[in-house]
């Protein structure tokens, strides 16, 4: 009776299993797809998915978004693996559209970085209002142990601007005060949380994890030079077979005065400032 | 221990609601592994059964390498499969890159050397005698070979437990592969990736949790399997 009844079960499960592979096999593809390669911080957020899901409805395509690094979406973008790539970090987009990969780059928004690091701030940066200065004792405290920075260290958007701002205040980062973590931006919160270390941030990703980064408070913000600003850029048809198409509706969409005020409005409700500001003109 | 609470609290009720995300999530895992392992299964076991009998020069190397893809990392075999169905690689124009298909071919590729290597071994355990035994009674080779996998057969079953265990939990690769697309190509093991990269601590142990439970019950299914008509024979 009991081996019967075990015989039973299993049949059910390969039965189960058979079907799924049955389903996986005759998935058909029937609506168009738009594959947008972008970077974490859009994506964790849960701006694009709110964007996405009403491009979909009003266009029609099945939009598939890969959340990546930067230097990862661009060279996804590259190859041609997406239609359209939606990233933060001008200088390489700039190249990008310069060396023939993407056709325009189009401003969508903007975002600004914050320093951010332990709550009883050994390196005192409150009192500053100068970026240079502040990230100057960050570099002192951490020469003296007391502190570190965690740096993304992943070519990502964050990354690249985080570089560019040691190198336009002079300031070498060749020491153990400097851990570069080679992780997303959620990663290295929660491990600058955990280390409490300084590091650098987008607005949007520390307000959306906030609670769960107890030790980390904003030190430094306001600076001209944390200014983020995202770019949307569609693969070059001529380099790969790409839906086209339907990169420059997403484009048009992004621009668009409704989406605009959208994006400006995403987050108030939630923690009383807005993500990201509008930068389409 | 709050957060485990938590995360177990959060599993159960999102078991019980049937959430759609989570099922989605969760019938793509099974998709995915379920048919790589089939299709590893297919390489797999008649590919180990030939090594396990036969002798021929050069087999060591052979064992060598199916040894060494045992312990190939899983996140090459995911940049290998990148750039083989990237558009700009030799297989893009199949449009695979981004979809179930390229995580199941990078799954079978993980999981048949194990499921290869282990059914080998397991052949390889069968007492001589009773392969001079079948060849004196006039059995013919498929005879032979059916024979001896039908006597290893718990071994055979372990190598394809092992193989499942290694792709049910793997994340590099599907990641790299799939994308983890939400709806689409997002499994289980990415969801806990992208969920602690949130600090959705909560949310992430739970799909963990879900995750283990799952496994327990495939493997409690196929440990059960040998004793079809077994001892009594």
């Amino acid at each position: 009776m009991k081996r019967s009844m075990a015989k039973k079960l299993v049949s059910i499960v390969l039965v189960l299993t058979l079907a799924f592979v049955v389903v996986g096999c005759t998935e058909e593809e029937v609506t168009e797809k738009l594959t947008l390669a972008t970077t974490t911080s859009t994506y964790d957020s849960g701006l694009l998915g709110e964007l996405m899901s009403q491009f979909e409805e009003e266009s029609g395509y099945q939009a598939d978004v890969i959340a990546v690094g930067t230097g990862q979406a661009l060279e996804v973008g590259r190859r041609g693996d997406a239609d359209i790539i939606f990233v933060h970090a001008e200088e390489l987009e700039k190249e990008f559209v310069a060396e023939g990969y993407g056709t325009e780059r189009t401003y969508v928004m903007y975002n600004d970085f914050v320093v951010l690091g332990p709550e009883d701030d050994p390196a005192n940066l409150k009192g500053t209002d100068d970026l240079g200065l502040a990230l100057q004792k960050v570099e002192q405290i951490g020469l003296k142990g007391e502190s570190s920075f965690a740096s993304r260290g992943d070519d990502s958007g964050t990354h690249t601007k985080e570089l560019s701002l040691w190198n336009i205040y002079g300031i070498d980062i060749d020491g153990d005060w400097y851990n570069s973590l080679g992780q997303g931006m959620g990663d290295t919160l929660i491990t600058a949380n955990e280390m409490q270390s300084y590091t650098l941030a987008d607005r949007g990703t520390f307000l959306s994890m906030e609670d769960h980064l107890p030790n980390l408070a904003i030190l430094f913000e306001g600076d001209e030079n944390l200014f983020n600003p995202y770019g949307i850029i569609p693969i070059n048809p001529e380099q790969h077979d790409v839906n086209y198409e339907g990169a420059e509706e997403l484009v048009e969409f992004f621009v668009r005065a409704d989406i605009q005020e959208q994006i400006g409005e995403f987050g108030k409700d939630k923690f009383a400032q807005p993500l990201f500001f509008s930068d389409a003109d | 221990m709050d957060l485990l609470i938590e995360g177990l609290q959060e599993a159960i009720s999102l078991l019980i609601t049937f959430d759609p995300r989570v099922i989605n999530i969760i019938l793509t895992s099974l998709q995915v592994t379920g048919t790589a392992l089939f299709f590893a299964a297919l390489i797999g076991i008649p590919l180990g059964a030939f090594l396990g009998l036969s002798d021929f020069p050069g087999k060591s190397i052979i064992e060598a390498v199916l040894y060494t893809g045992m312990g190939f990392p899983p996140v090459a075999i995911g940049l290998l499969v990148f750039i083989t169905f990237s558009s700009a690689g030799p297989f893009g124009f199949l449009n695979w890159l981004f979809t179930t298909r390229a995580m199941i071919i990078a799954q079978i590729i993980i999981s048949f050397p194990l499921v290869a290597g282990f059914t080998m071994t397991a052949v390889n355990s069968v007492d001589s005698n009773l392969l001079l035994q079948l060849k004196a009674l006039g059995a013919t080779k498929r005879q032979v070979v059916l024979a001896i996998l039908k006597e290893s057969r718990l071994g055979v079953l372990v190598s394809v437990i092992a193989g499942f265990g290694a792709i049910i939990s793997e994340v590099g690769a599907v990641m790299m592969v799939g994308g983890n697309i939400e709806r689409s190509t997002r499994v289980l093991t990415t969801a806990i990736v992208l969920e602690t990269r949130k600090g959705n601590f909560g949310l992430a142990i739970s799909f963990g949790i879900i995750l283990l439970t799952i496994t327990f019950v495939v493997n409690f299914c196929m440990s059960i399997l040998p004793g079809r008509g077994g001892r009594n024979d």
